[in-house]
């Protein structure tokens, strides 16, 4: 196999090309490589390093939770889904209760709306600072991830302080969030509502999210190694994210506002002040620094709803057997990814008849091969990172 | 953005140093305030907070042999049998009492999911999450914890946390 | 007869002193890359091993990889593989053997005339070893990091050669002896006036060295582990051993051409011990600020690094060398 060097290479401007017979290279980036981000398998044709083709094969990980939703009980589920997005447990389950609890034609008490609240954007921080940590490292340098993940631990902690779970929380109930520890005689007294001190906790760590945020921007945003690998790779126009599905930050960051918290109704975002982080470029580097801005704004909604957490009530009367009546249901939530969607459908049973899920990294991994075409083999590294998927988020 | 080339380099060179100085100094004076997030696991002990969810305790006098938790966890590792025990009436001629008895009560560790189903439906309070963590075992079998091995970690259940106002 | 004699001991020494500074070397660069590392990081380190500040810690790594498998993949060009380890750790034992240490009798191993003109050719030899283990793998992770690795070379070596032209017309001689003497005459370091050859200098050995951010040929996140990705046991070890005592040698020549070598203001040159140690010093600044730059930035592209050699470096280079010798003739 011959490759030349110079034939690859676009030095600046000026395109060096010289008429040397290179065959093609069949590489297959995966599914075991430091930066697949677990298990996706690109197989790539390479022409030395410039990739001129690329099929992404997907599936590794498939763990059928669609079948799966179909033969276990709504509570059941609860515990399931959390676990398609790992690095944002929490905020898979909502939208999924949401589902259910329209359905049933429950509400959740203003309370357990506030919490759940504050602990999704508890899980889009920390979900958000794991790709302020894998970017950097994926581009070389491993400081960053440090850094991240300090400041990122100590927001696992609140999770587990409330829910007993760093990771999979299974916190949310159909009409509330778990009320009680167990449910006989004794521990019926003993309420899972937030535990004491957590607010004053919360306060402090959000304030170490910000200062790490701050850390991160002078390692990392000014550097200018890191602006020549990411300004102006991976150019994702809006017209062409939105025809591949693409949402989240990875959409924002291409100049849209396109954000569910604002637009949809699953949790109380409308009674918070928050802005919408905007990208201009659609470029690597603004998908990075949108989700940067997220983590600001994110901390910025929890310092709002842990000031005005309202009392009283943590779940709504249901019954002890839930029954979820006939009907079928779509709801949306903005996930730190991006959208995630249930379709539900229920035949009256206690676990549903069909449970469709859109997950957000599927669909922002769709424009893979159209993204990656004609890239060299570590602009592919930087684009992938940047859209920062999660693979049990794409196989489910 | 009018920094002159090179500034970026420099300003992150200095987080870095900084860095190094903070740590040197917390290292130093034997503080480590603020800056490990970590254990020095073998040595120090990791204190989890007290809903973390580590292992199941069981309560065999509690339990009443009534299958909801073997049911109802999601991937059923949860294997239960018991029998009917008669007691002798106490005087004659009095019912005969019957109570379900445990005979064999396993949780498969190495297939549970940690999900908490089976702590919140049994009704009579017989199981209990404890934030205990270390029961790693060299065979999968290991895992396997029998009604005994589940008595003993209700020692280390943890009282309840009090609850924000 | 004695003659002979005396000729085969001072070449036993000599080759004892390489044999015993190129591990120690290897290991205490090693260990300081692991702890600065995590210092920069907010972590401890390793702190297990040997009891206090775990200093055990590459002995014990080394043993581990004296103790693994050697594995050859079954399509690897058998013989090219096995000794590809060993060139670039040849390279970096030819290297010391021309670093002064001090101006006494036995102040440098060999003092050769053309002792820079040596170091530079030797240098690259290391690039072969690296190309040929890159080549002989079978694996198309470490053929790219073998390509890159040479596309790095023939970029880089350029700059560095030319940034030490500098050097070379202001002291008027070849040899490092030589050079060090000059700066020692003229009590100023040549960084001095030959500030923007340092930096060039630098700026190529690092990529030169593969280290962050021109670390192309390995590449972590990209190619696995690049050139090395089939590598295990013992000759991992000797890639990874002639990393870091590559550095150390790469410094040290950065030291005597350009910091002033074993000479300090106010230190007897004549010293071999005070000698060895103002060495060490200065280069283990050097080996710092290369320890630093890895831990904080990422690495370039394949291409802007040829970019930044073929527009930035050489014409800068070529404009010291010009500058140079016009003030040499002119002053
Ligand atoms: S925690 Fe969940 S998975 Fe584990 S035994 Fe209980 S119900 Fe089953
Ligand atoms: S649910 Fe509780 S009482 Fe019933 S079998 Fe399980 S542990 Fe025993």
């Amino acid at each position: 196999m011959v490759i030349e060097q110079d034939t690859t290479f676009q030095i600046s401007e000026v395109a060096v090309s010289v008429e040397i017979e290179t065959p093609d290279m069949t590489l297959n980036i995966g599914p075991q490589h430091p930066s697949t981000h677990g298990v996706l398998r690109l197989i790539a044709k390479v022409d030395g390093e410039k990739v001129t083709d690329v099929k992404p094969v997907i599936g590794y990980m498939h763990r059928g939770y669609e079948k799966l939703a179909e033969v276990r009980t709504y509570p059941q589920i609860t515990s399931i889904v959390n676990r398609i997005d790992w690095v944002s447990g929490f905020a898979n389950e909502i939208p999924f209760i949401v589902a259910a609890e329209r359905l049933m034609g429950v509400e959740a008490p203003e309370r357990a709306q506030w919490v759940r609240l504050v602990l999704s954007e508890m899980a889009r921080i920390s979900s958000h600072l794991i790709f302020m940590a894998s970017y950097p490292l994926e581009l070389g340098a491993a400081t960053p991830l440090f850094f991240a993940l300090r400041a990122r631990e100590r927001v696992l902690d609140l999770l587990e302080s409330v829910t007993g779970g760093r990771f999979h929380p299974n916190f949310n109930r159909i009409g509330g969030i778990k009320p009680v520890y167990g449910s006989g005689p004794t521990t019926k007294k003993t309420s899972m509502d937030v535990p004491a001190g957590f607010l004053a906790e919360t306060r402090d760590a959000m304030d170490k999210v910000l200062g790490t945020c701050r850390e991160i921007e002078d390692l990392v945003a000014g550097n200018e190694i890191f602006l020549a690998r990411t300004k102006g790779i991976g150019v994702l126009p809006v017209e062409v994210g939105a025809d591949y599905g693409v949402s989240g930050p990875n959409l924002r960051a291409s100049g849209t506002d396109f954000d569910l918290r604002k637009k949809a109704d699953y949790l109380p975002y409308d009674q918070f002040d928050f802005d919408v982080a905007v990208g201009e470029n659609g470029d690597c580097y603004d998908r990075w620094l949108v989700r940067l801005q997220e983590i600001r704004e994110a901390v910025k909604i929890i310092q709002q709803a842990i000031d005005g957490l309202p009392s009283g009530p943590i779940q709504a009367k249901v019954p002890k057997v839930i029954k979820v009546p006939k009907g079928e249901t779509y709801v949306r939530a903005e996930n730190p990814k991006g959208e995630m969607g249930y379709h539900l459908i229920s035949e009256g049973g206690s676990g549903p008849y069909r449970l469709k899920i859109r997950s957000a990294s599927f669909s922002n991994i769709s424009m893979l091969a159209w993204i990656l075409e004609g890239a060299i083999i570590p602009d592919i590294i930087a684009i992938m990172g940047s859209l920062d998927f999660v693979l049990g988020d794409v196989d489910r | 953005m009018n920094k002159p080339l090179g500034y970026g380099l420099l300003v992150g060179m200095k987080v870095t140093f900084k860095t190094m100085l903070q740590t040197w100094m917390s290292i130093a004076t034997g503080g480590r305030k603020g800056l490990q997030s970590t254990v020095n696991y073998p040595k120090v002990k990791e204190v989890p907070v007290a809903r973390a969810r580590g292992v199941i305790a069981l309560d065999q006098e509690n339990c009443t042999v009534c299958m909801l938790c073997a049911r109802q966890c999601p991937d059923w590792c949860i294997y239960i049998e018991g029998h009917k025990e008669h007691k002798e009436p106490t005087s004659p001629g009095g019912r005969v009492r019957k109570r379900s008895t445990l005979d064999r009560f396993d949780i498969d560790y190495a297939l549970c999911m940690y999900c908490g189903i089976c702590v919140e439906v049994c009704p009579f309070d017989a199981l209990y999450w404890t934030p205990e963590y270390e029961y790693s075992e060299l065979a999968m079998g290991d895992m396997l914890h029998d009604m005994d091995r589940l008595q003993d970690w209700m020692s280390t259940v943890p009282d309840a946390p009090e609850i924000e106002k | 007869m004695t003659l002979a004699i005396v000729f085969w001991a001072e070449l036993a020494i000599k080759i004892g002193i390489i044999a015993v500074a190129v591990p120690a070397i290897g290991m205490v660069l090693g260990f300081a890359e692991m702890k600065l590392s995590a210092h920069m990081q907010s972590r401890i380190g390793p702190y297990f091993a040997g009891g206090r500040f775990g200093w055990m810690q590459l002995m014990a790594d080394g043993l581990k990889f004296m103790q693994k498998e050697d594995i050859i993949p079954a399509d690897a060009d058998r013989p090219v593989f096995r000794w590809a380890p060993a060139l670039p750790l040849i390279g970096t034992m030819a290297l010391l053997v021309i670093i002064p240490i001090s101006a006494a009798e036995f102040g440098i191993i060999q003092d050769l005339e053309v002792g820079i003109f040596y170091a530079l050719a030797i240098s690259s030899l290391s690039t072969i070893g690296v190309l040929m283990a890159g080549w002989s793998s079978a694996n198309k992770y470490s053929l790219m990091g073998g390509l890159r690795a040479a596309g790095q070379l023939i970029a880089y070596e350029l700059p560095l050669v030319l940034a030490v032209v500098g050097v070379v017309i202001q002291a008027g001689t070849m040899s490092m002896q030589g050079i060090v003497e000059a700066q020692t005459a003229q009590a100023w370091p040549y960084v001095v006036t030959q500030f923007l050859g340092f930096a060039i200098f630098f700026v190529a050995a690092l990529a030169e060295l593969n280290r962050i951010p021109f670390d192309m040929p390995i590449a972590e996140s990209e190619l696995v582990m690049g050139y090395v990705t089939e590598y295990s046991g013992f000759r991992f070890l000797f890639f990874f051993l002639a990393e870091y005592v590559n550095m150390f040698t790469m410094s040290a020549i950065a030291v005597t051409l350009f910091l002033g070598g074993y000479w300090f203001w106010g230190i007897p040159t004549d010293s071999a011990l005070l000698g060895v140690i103002v060495l060490l010093a200065k280069s283990f600044v050097l080996v710092f600020i290369m320890i630093w730059f890895r831990w904080t930035f990422p690495r370039f592209r394949e291409d802007q690094l040829q970019t930044l050699a073929w527009k930035w470096l050489i014409p800068l280079a070529v404009l010291n060398v010009i500058a140079t010798g016009a003030f040499k003739v002119l002053l």
